[in-house]
């Protein structure tokens, strides 16, 4: 009987998957279910009494929720506006033709080098080299431009700056490194063809890097989108903790987690997560479809 | 789809050199000779590279001064080279409390992760890669669908879920939503999809077992692959924070990042030992990138291996 299970070609392919299918049950599909059923009630001290769309009718007049989800949103936009094109720009230098290997190696390890520090280390330092003194790094720099001292983490746009900061020096060099791989495999032939026309590298880059990098653009702005929306620890070190002048740093990711983790008020919280799941889902499954997995993939 | 193999290209591989006049012919268009054009393409590179290097330097500089100072002032170029000392590595090694409890508390998490990712996510890729099954797209697609989400989505049910189940403030929880990794199982199953089949058939016919096929026939060629795994699962969980930070209560147990976390607290007088603790903690990723830098790339764009 044994035997037989171990020599079945039929029957092997379900024990391989079985670790995944059991995690997808057990730490996925059954939280996310109840998730769904919290957000219909209203838990206190394990009582849960359901209220049907109540939730999500205080969700909707919740001033504080709306500014969260703009946050995030402004976040998310706001890194795809730089983490794209700048890595783009860098990876193309990187790619071109001239210049030292060596050097392009060193340059490629110091991008790369920031995306392996933790969230915690990257917030601590950020948060000292934007620090309100005036002899702290980033007010040096302003002074340097003639204006500051700036009190960064007091005020919105500062506030922002810090974190958009953040999330480029962490990110930058991966983003880097996706492209540069993209561009690799684009013949050469494209370029030297381009050259006898007499195309200049900007209009090289414009009209044969950029659309031939297309997948990897998508997949980079894919995920930035994902990581954007669900930020919450750039925001939560920054602060050195989930509350910030005016709820400015306070993200949808953050909101779920005061009401959750810090109030314990469950029913909401779930609610809360749901509606970020929702728009998620979307996203994902629109990033699918155009990309064509459910179509091409021969599975 | 592309079945691109992971393995052997090297991301880091030098700019091919001019190859024919016509490029250097281009390049002479515009203006710029290129020896010209590489000079001001090398000061551009060193440039960013040293502001990508800043908050790294400072880092290390800080671990020189007077903690109390530099969280009062902020990070400074302005450094007081007369008031360096080595006062914060006495402490580190003398009297840092419960520090290399962190460090050997993550150090453990990672290893045991690592092992246990690795050999559950090849599995089940394994399954993904090399049979037809019923099924199989829809169990692809779930893949790709928890690739995708972020964790911070499933945080909350999940943290409600492992506290009914009794398993909060235990490692256990800490590793096990995570030995079947998407990302992972992603890798391995394109990895695998460009091993031949026929390997597959010989082992069939010495009379090996479905399962003795991936350990002893596919496992043991399959190490470029575990190697950027390795190194991917092992940064994830050292740096791990946002769920030991939900789970973990016990002090006697947390992680490098919880603990690092628990310092910047205005209570007690820890200041000293965070910014030295903070550095401390990147040195063995440090280390491996400096040693690995060609599996960290692999692994850390595994993701895109689609294209």
């Amino acid at each position: 009987m044994l035997k037989q299970i171990l020599y079945s070609k039929r029957l092997a392919p379900y024990i391989f998957i079985l670790p995944f299918l059991i995690t997808l049950a057990v730490f996925w599909v059954v939280p996310l279910g109840r998730s769904f059923v919290m957000s219909t009630q209203e838990v206190l001290y394990g009582q849960a009494t359901f209220i049907g769309l109540d939730n999500y009718e205080r969700l909707w007049r919740d001033s504080i929720f709306w500014k969260a989800l703009y946050n995030s949103i402004r976040y998310m936009v706001l890194t795809i506006v730089l983490l794209v094109p700048i890595p783009l720009v860098l990876a193309a230098i990187v790619n071109s033709r001239i210049g030292s290997p060596r050097l392009k190696g060193f340059f490629k390890a110091s991008m790369f080098v920031p995306a392996l520090t933790s969230v915690v280390v990257a917030g601590i330092v950020f948060r000292l080299i934007f620090a309100e003194s005036g002899s702290a790094m980033m007010n040096q720099v302003a002074d340097f431009f003639g204006f500051g001292p700036v009190r960064w983490l007091r005020e919105d746009l500062t506030g922002l700056t810090a974190l958009l900061a953040l999330a480029l020096w962490r990110w930058a060099g991966v983003n880097m490194m996706y492209f540069i791989a993209g561009m690799q495999a684009i013949p050469s032939e494209y370029y030297e063809a381009a050259a006898m026309d007499g195309a200049s590298k900007f209009r090289q880059f414009i009209h044969i890097t950029v659309p031939n990098l297309k997948p990897t653009i998508v997949y980079v702005v894919t995920i930035s989108v994902y990581g954007g929306l669900a930020m919450f620890l750039e925001s939560f070190m920054l602060y050195a903790g989930n509350n910030s002048p005016n709820n400015q740093g306070l993200t949808v990711v953050g909101y779920l987690y005061r009401k959750g983790i810090e109030e314990n008020n469950l029913g909401f919280a779930s609610a809360v997560g749901v509606v970020l799941l929702v728009i998620v889902m979307a996203i994902n499954i629109t990033y699918l479809l155009a990309s064509g997995t459910f179509k091409k993939e021969e599975v | 789809m592309a079945t691109q193999q992971p393995t052997a290209a090297p991301v880091l591989r030098p700019s091919p050199p001019d190859r024919d006049d016509r490029s250097r012919r281009t390049s002479r268009s515009e203006g710029l000779s290129p020896g010209a054009a590489a000079w001001v393409q090398a000061g551009f590179l060193v440039l960013i590279a040293a502001i990508s290097l800043v908050p790294l330097v400072a880092i290390f500089v800080g671990t020189f001064q007077d903690g109390n100072e530099v969280i009062r002032r902020g990070m400074t170029f302005d450094v007081d080279l007369g008031g360096l000392s080595l006062d914060n590595y006495v402490l580190l090694f003398t009297d840092s409390g419960p520090y290399f409890r962190w460090f050997a508390n993550t150090f453990l998490l990672t290893v045991v992760q690592v092992v246990g990712t690795l050999l559950v996510s090849s599995f089940v890729a394994y399954g993904f890669a090399m049979y037809d099954f019923k099924g199989k797209t829809l169990g692809f697609i779930m893949v790709l669908l928890v690739m995708t989400v972020p964790f911070e989505m499933l945080m909350l049910p999940l943290y409600v879920q492992v506290n009914d189940m009794g398993l909060a403030d235990t490692y256990t929880v800490i590793v096990l939503p995570f030995l079947a990794s998407a990302v992972t199982i992603f890798f391995f199953r394109q990895y695998f999809l460009g091993i031949p089949k026929e390997l597959l058939e010989a082992g069939r016919v010495d009379g090996v077992t479905e399962f003795g096929i991936f350990f002893r026939i596919v496992l043991p060629i399959t190490k470029p692959a575990m190697a950027a795994m390795a190194i991917l699962n092992g940064m994830i969980t050292w740096n791990n924070f946002l769920w030991p930070l939900l789970v973990l209560r016990s002090p006697e147990k947390f992680t490098l990042p919880i603990g690092l976390n628990t310092l910047l607290t205005p209570y007690g007088n820890n200041y000293e030992l965070l910014i030295i603790g903070a550095f401390f903690s990147l040195i063995p990723i440090l280390i491996l990138f400096l040693a690995f830098q060609r599996f960290f790339i692999q692994g850390m764009t595994a993701g895109a291996v689609k294209g």
